[in-house]
């Protein structure tokens, strides 16, 4: 499209996130090691949405694409938020 | 353009879009408007087999005791039907037949965004057909744990459960690929002047729809891998037995499954709100808030899904928090309904068999509505939940529904997809036997239920038995009115009289162009001026 000319990352940024997202999935494992008690769960869910920032951002370009893509992604992850949270009204409360 | 006696024209018939010629031409193809009509012949298929196994599940219940059958075989027979008619017919039953054919049409688009996959898509659904059919076969034998695949049963089954759901997977990878395609198109290729407020409503509904199909269909998906794993390896995710929650399973399931139930609503509201105008020859009332409430639906939509679980154990908080929000999706529907007969008031109504169809679907559909309020009511639901009063209630919303629409839709476009008028006077007949059959099959269901009469089960007490042995009367009307549907149709197809490009005067875009439409469908591309509905223009397409 037209203003899809705005300027793509090179390979040293590819290969830095591919860095990171290794890394974060070593503290991953890591932590599934340690007893966090009510907090396991937080600190997955923490670090596995830090990597999917990272993935679509950088891998899948939403950052260089246009507004409409980023509407339609906001709206997609407000609906699994929303989702999340009717879902700990039974773990929570049960 | 054409006045309908040009019709030995070109047409998507005798052009191709690749250099083979008959069958190879079809396989090949990438006009949505053929890949419609492979979906279309594939989807019928199994629906006549979805039906067929109805008939023979109706046949063990006519009367108390063993009939034709053994439990077991009665278990791996009501799960079939049930992955048939849902995953085979109704999910993808009116965006991949009527959404493929007709939403380029309506755009004034020459195809889909994505035309390679869109055929891609239909090798998709074909594979996860095979695929289910496949682990009927196998050693281990048909699945039986039910189409909603509830653990533990379904991790401790011997059955072929894991390649059953892994071609419910496959097949939502064909759906996931459909709603790309139709929201690319959608944005992409709207004719000039075609403002989103300029939209017809089939295509309101459609959008709608696809975005259900692209948000909710992985959450099914990694449900799957994970019972997969699960039934492979042993790890605890779902079994209590091992470790997991069987209620997250629930919670995930139904976090698809019920905005699946929008997904194959939807469309077919879409299609009301095609057919009401048409044959009321006035534009339709509130048009704005019948294009909105679709989006609605599908956002509510996302929120209700735990109205499915009160009885499993899940948290009493979270028990009355769905009921509430499930009285909310009633509202946008609600909507809907009212613009629809808003619309006929005062309109000049022409009941042609199209319409006759859609006055089905608001009896039948609102029964189905209503009666899922008395399950989304918390209270009611305990007394209710797994029993007949659950059949009869999605029979009617799905059936009554969605496949009502389903041949509203056909005999509304069947003069445009085939070129041939079918015979008015049958047509009729079908709607009316339908309509007796329908109720026989599926209204004693609601009192059995609420009698106690349990779901999934090849036996009963004998005080049951009256209104069962009615039900398999219905049942025996009602398939007969499908199989006699289909042949006047077929009868239609090869002796019908040749119909005009605007058989009924509709106003929207398919209306304008040749029947059957020519390949890329617009010798020249319309620029779109008139609202949708307007039926101002049937004089100025007079003289097209
Ligand atoms: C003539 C047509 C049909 C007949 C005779 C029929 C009959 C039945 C019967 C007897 C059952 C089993 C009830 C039980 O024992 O719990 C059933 C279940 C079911 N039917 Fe139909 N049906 C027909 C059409 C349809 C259609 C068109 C749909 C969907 C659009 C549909 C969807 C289902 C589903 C989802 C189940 C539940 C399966 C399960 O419990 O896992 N049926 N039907
Ligand atoms: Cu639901």
């Amino acid at each position: 499209m037209e203003n899809h000319v705005k300027k793509h990352p090179g390979y040293s940024t590819y290969i830095f996130v591919w860095l990171a997202l290794l890394a974060f999935t070593s503290i991953t494992v890591t932590v599934a090691g340690i007893d966090l008690g009510n907090y396991t769960m937080l600190v997955a869910l923490g670090i596995a949405a830090i990597k999917s920032v990272l993935v679509i951002n950088i891998f899948m370009h939403i950052k260089y694409e246009e507004k409409i893509f980023k509407v339609f992604l906001l709206l997609s992850l407000f609906t699994l938020l929303s989702i999340f949270i009717l879902t700990l009204f039974d773990i929570i409360y049960r | 353009m054409a006045n309908g006696k040009d019709t030995v024209a070109e047409n998507f018939y005798n052009q191709s879009t690749n250099k083979h010629t008959g069958i190879l031409s079809w396989l090949l193809t990438v006009d949505h408007k053929r890949i419609g009509l492979m979906y279309l012949y594939a989807i019928l298929t199994f629906f006549v087999v979805g039906v067929i196994i109805g008939l023979l599940m109706r046949l063990e219940l006519i009367a108390p005791g063993r009939q034709l059958m053994d439990a077991q075989t009665y278990n791996a027979l009501f799960t079939l039907h049930g992955v048939i008619m849902i995953f085979l017919f109704i999910i993808p039953g009116l965006p991949a037949i009527f959404g493929n054919f007709f939403l380029p049409i309506q755009l004034g688009a020459r195809d889909v965004a994505f035309p390679r996959l869109n055929l891609l898509s239909f090798y998709v659904y074909l594979a996860g057909a095979f695929l289910a059919l496949l682990s009927l076969f196998l050693p281990g034998g048909p699945i039986d744990t039910g189409w909603t695949f509830y653990i533990p049963y379904s991790v401790r089954s011997t059955t072929n459960v894991s390649l059953a759901i892994f071609a419910a997977f496959v097949l939502g990878f064909s759906s996931i690929l459909t709603g790309i395609n139709f929201v690319t198109t959608v944005h992409r290729l709207r004719a000039p002047g075609m403002t989103f407020f300029k939209m017809p409503l089939f295509i309101w509904a459609t959008y709608a729809t696809a975005w259900i199909q692209i948000i909710a269909t992985p959450v099914i998906g990694i449900t799957i891998l994970l019972v997969m794993v699960e039934r492979a390896f042993g790890v605890g995710i779902f079994d209590p037995a091992l470790g997991g929650d069987p209620i997250l399973f629930q919670h995930m399931f139904w976090i698809y499954s019920h905005p699946a139930v929008y997904i194959m609503i939807l469309p077919a509201m879409g299609v009301v709100s095609e057919i009401i105008p048409t044959f009321v020859r006035r534009t339709i009332f509130g048009y704005k808030a019948i294009a909105i409430s679709s989006l609605a639906i599908a956002f509510v939509g996302y929120l209700v899904w735990a109205h499915h679980m009160f009885t499993s154990g899940m948290s009493d908080t979270a028990r009355w928090i769905f009921s509430l929000l499930t009285f909310i999706v009633a509202l946008p529907s609600g909507v809907k309904v009212f613009n629809w007969v808003a619309t006929m008031y005062k309109g000049s109504i022409d009941p042609k068999p199209p319409f006759l169809w859609v006055m089905n679907f608001i009896f039948l559909f609102s029964i189905g509505g209503l009666t899922g309020l008395v399950l989304g009511s918390l209270a009611t639901d305990i007394h209710l939940h797994d029993t007949y009063f659950v059949v009869a209630h999605f029979h009617y919303v799905m059936f009554g529904g969605t496949g009502t629409i389903f041949f509203a839709a056909l005999h509304y476009w069947f003069p445009k997809m085939f070129g041939k008028m079918y015979n008015d006077r049958l047509a009729r007949i079908a709607v009316v036997l339908f309509f007796v059959g329908f109720n026989l099959l599926y209204f004693p269901k609601f009192i059995l239920g609420y009698m106690g009469m349990p779901r999934r089960y090849y036996d009963y007490l004998p005080q049951f038995e009256p209104l069962q042995f009615v039900s398999t009367v219905g049942s025996w009307i009602l398939a007969g009115t499908i199989f006699f549907i289909i042949g006047y149709l077929i009868h239609a197809l090869l002796k019908g009289k040749k119909a005009t490009s605007n058989p009924w005067g509709g106003v929207t875009l398919e209306w304008h162009i040749p029947s059957p439409p020519p390949l890329e469908n617009f010798k020249e591309i319309p620029t779109v001026t008139h609202e949708p509905y307007d039926f101002s223009q049937l004089k100025e397409m007079k003289d097209e």
